[in-house]
């Protein structure tokens, strides 16, 4: 062991690094003896290297109009063989429900007559557009790219925090920290059998290619930004330079005859497959917001008329509802007749009265989060919160209890991670990344890893300040 | 002088290439876990024609044979030196900025490789890769298109074309998955590139297709050895009248146009017959232009025979064998 962590104390969590105190768990001994010998100025100056690297290579995102790096931390965080095969085959099977879900909610409805989930549940939803009705083909893939937000809780399980089926963004920056990594610190991969991650930009075009309609045999893929104001701008320019397709903006597109076309300087030309990073409400004036300008009018007529692919469809965004969610594990048994392999959080449904009234009796143990909020936004902490902020929570409850969830609160796992005193122990997410091509749902081995910016602090996201690891999968060990 | 200008081109390319080859490939035995680094290692050496190091077929010790070490061979350090010590010859024909350029380079040297010491490689490889350009960028904007700056131009080509043929010709042997060719093309800075033209990931035909005659990338063999046809051409103040009757012209202008003309298909069919004709053009033009006395033998000597895949394995078994007697 190196002085590096001669000063590092473990918290009450579940620290994925160290079994016990300046014991490294098995799967980290090679990772802490070889960060160990790695001197504090040497630290010092390879961060500040990696963050020159971010600059220079444009690698941002925006915060309220601001280019800001996204810190990477040196610290690596390790998923043992074994617990990966589980978040494998826990996001495969969440995504096969969520997309049979969400063609029986955009089509015939069974669910809905067979009492799984309420119908009212999914028609109150704030992203059930019923201009999504009936788009696309039966079998088709609607989720083509899934991400699904995990922690792990104080006895090393992994529990699904949300599912992201709309735009998830991130997965740049699992890309770029390997590469940077690897640059920094090469010494830190030596005898360590780390997955690949760089394939997913490959990955990501046959799915979006072989999702495609119409078209000849190699059909036109297009990225859709909503340009350089939008937070994963880099991330867009990013993958598509990775997939040599067009980054385009809803300008560059027209529609005609119910199709798309790119406008050129060579003249039209037919885009078959839409990749949007535009959410559905700006997506298309014609149906959503009249005033948008990011989109393009009548994208939504092309996709119906089968002649354009929007990918990821819309209207997912129903699945990502925190209420809708609750009912996740049934999909899974009355769709796949399989029990689910990752589980989430207690959670309360604020709707129903019984469950609302034990919620609201243990306000000051639980967690209260609104349906549709994502990156943290309205989180309320019922441990941390004043009595007054809690009394308003309970009007605003009682006043639309559709709109709120409650969850037992959880200690997130932490990972030595460098701050200005040393490492110290910080929280962490994990979001995998899947893709599903039609016949198959693949699984990026890796994963966007979040750190909290302080100790205290149980909110992971890029938008609260904190940073990010790279994530190494390992190889399973030869025997 | 010609000569001079000649070998400064062609040693800063060298330069370059070398580590963007090695900056690729490095990265790819640290991040591609299903690699057996030594095989890959291996076949790195016999592409770039050095033996295998004596301390055996670990990252620090081909990074060690091809970037840092300077006895002469064709690392990084000795060609940045080799280029440094062909310019001060000739300095009153290079602009002084080119000049300041490649001795500052040189003297910079040790210190980069202090400081790759400690880093990791990568600094070294994107500090040479710069001063390349930056050498490059120099010649363009500050000498007279005169007859040296032909020729250093015709020398950075020729290197060219020989370092893209190698690596063809080791992708060609390798195990042609997916990933080799996305490696391929990222050490010559095509992989954009080729993913903008295709929309495909790269897979053996396209990818030998887009390296071989891309009309408009310049790191294709087709790009690089027109190019160095046409400095040839000024260079020699060859009389477009006429035929030329310059014999290392005929040679450059000979593999050009058959590789302009052939058929993809038939290239890739018979790759290493191809790649070797057009590697043998290139080093007869330059045999024929300086003919083979001094630093000169080194580089045709140096575009040796493809060697079969077998014999790189051999040398991985013949490597683990010592480390297991060890």
């Amino acid at each position: 062991m190196g002085d590096l962590f001669e000063s590092y104390t473990m918290g009450p969590e579940w620290d994925e690094m160290f079994a016990a105190p300046a014991l490294p768990r098995e799967e980290a001994r090679l990772l802490a003896e070889a960060l160990g010998t790695v001197a504090e100025a040497e630290l010092e100056r390879r961060c500040a290297e990696a963050a020159r690297s971010f600059r220079d290579r444009g690698i941002t995102f925006s915060l309220s109009g601001e280019e800001r790096p996204f810190p990477l931390d040196p610290v690596p965080r390790l998923i043992r063989h074994d617990d990966w095969r589980i978040i494998e085959a826990g996001v495969t099977q969440r995504v096969r429900a969520l997309e049979a879900f969400l063609a029986d909610a955009y089509g015939q409805g069974e669910v809905f007559d067979d009492g799984v989930v309420p119908r009212s549940v999914v028609l109150t939803s704030k992203h059930f557009h019923r201009a999504a009705w009936g788009i696309g083909h039966p079998g088709d893939p609607r989720i083509h790219v899934a991400g699904i937000d995990l922690v792990r809780g104080p006895d090393g399980r992994f529990l699904v925090l949300e599912d992201n089926l709309r735009i998830p963004s991130g997965v740049s920056y699992v890309i770029e920290n390997r590469r940077l990594m690897a640059r920094i610190f090469p010494e830190l991969f030596n005898a360590q059998r780390v997955r690949p991650v760089a394939e997913y930009p490959e990955k990501l075009l046959s799915a979006l290619k072989a999702s495609a309609r119409s078209g000849g045999p190699d059909p036109k893929v297009v990225l859709l930004t909503p340009g350089i104001h939008n937070p994963a701008y880099s991330e867009h320019v990013f993958l598509a330079r990775q997939m040599g397709v067009d980054l385009v903006e809803g300008a560059d597109l027209r529609c005609r005859d119910n199709m798309v076309w790119l406008r050129t300087t060579k003249g039209d030309q037919r885009v078959d497959v839409l990749y949007r990073r535009v959410d559905d409400e700006y997506l298309d004036p014609v149906h959503f917001r009249p005033e948008s300008v990011l989109g393009c009018p009548g994208v939504l007529n092309a996709a119906r008329a089968n002649n354009v692919i929007i990918a990821n469809a819309v209207g997912n965004g129903v699945a990502d509802d925190k209420l809708v969610c609750t009912y996740v594990g049934d999909m899974i048994r009355y769709y796949l007749g399989e029990k689910p392999l990752l589980e989430s959080p207690k959670t309360y449904r604020l709707a129903e009265p019984e469950q609302m009234s034990e919620a609201l009796a243990r306000m000051d143990q639980l967690v209260f989060k609104p349906v549709d909020g994502s990156g943290g936004k309205g989180l309320v902490f019922g441990p941390d919160a004043k009595d007054s902020e809690l009394e308003q929570l309970r009007r605003l409850i009682h006043s639309d209890p559709r709109s709120w969830i409650a969850q037992e609160v959880i200690r997130l796992s932490c990972v030595p991670s460098r701050t200005p005193d040393g490492l110290r122990p910080r929280h962490v997410d994990l979001r995998p990344f899947a893709i599903n091509d039609g016949n198959r749902i693949w699984v990026m081995p890796g994963g966007l890893t979040r750190v909290s910016q302080s100790g205290e602090s149980l909110v992971v996201n890029s938008s609260q300040g904190g940073g990010s690891k790279d994530t190494w999968v390992l190889t399973e060990p030869p025997c | 002088m010609a000569e001079s200008l000649f070998w400064v081109g062609r040693y800063t390319e060298r330069a370059d290439d070398t580590a963007r080859i090695l900056d690729v490939t490095l990265h790819n035995v640290l991040e591609g876990s299903n690699l057996d680094a030594s095989v890959v290692l291996a076949e790195l050496c016999h592409t770039m024609g050095i033996d295998v190091p004596p301390e055996g077929l670990s990252p620090a010790a081909v990074t060690e044979a091809l970037a840092y070490s300077d006895d002469g061979s064709s690392s990084i350090v000795a060609s940045v030196r080799s280029a440094r010590e062909a310019a001060r010859g000739v300095r009153q024909a290079i602009s002084a900025e080119l000049w300041e350029c490649l001795n500052a380079t040189h003297y910079e040297m040790p210190s980069a490789v202090t400081k790759a010491a400690s880093m990791g490689p990568h600094s070294l490889f994107r500090y040479t890769k710069e001063r390349a350009a930056l050498t490059a960028g120099l010649a363009d904007s500050t000498m007279s298109r005169d007859e040296g700056w032909h020729f250093l131009v015709l020398g950075r080509n020729l290197e060219r074309v020989d370092m893209t043929a190698r690596l063809l010709l080791a992708s060609h042997h390798g195990t042609g998955g997916q990933q080799d060719w996305a490696t391929t093309l990222r050490c010559c800075s095509a992989h954009e590139a080729y993913l903008k033209t295709y929309q495909s990931p790269p897979s053996a035909r396209p990818a030998l297709e887009f390296l071989l005659t891309s009309r408009s990338f310049p790191r294709s063999i087709y790009f690089a050895l027109s190019s160095a046809e046409q400095a040839a051409s000024a260079a020699l103040n060859h009389n477009s009248r006429h035929p030329s009757q310059n014999p290392a012209l005929r040679l450059l202008g000979g593999a050009r146009a058959w590789l302009e003309f052939s058929e993809t298909d038939a290239l890739v069919a018979s790759l290493p017959n191809a790649l070797g004709r057009l590697q043998q053009a290139c080093a007869e033009a330059s045999d024929l232009l300086w003919g083979a006395s001094t630093p000169q033998e080194r580089c045709s000597s140096w575009a040796s025979e493809p060697i079969a895949l077998s014999r790189v394995t051999h040398l991985v078994s013949r490597e683990r064998q010592a480390a297991e007697t060890s």
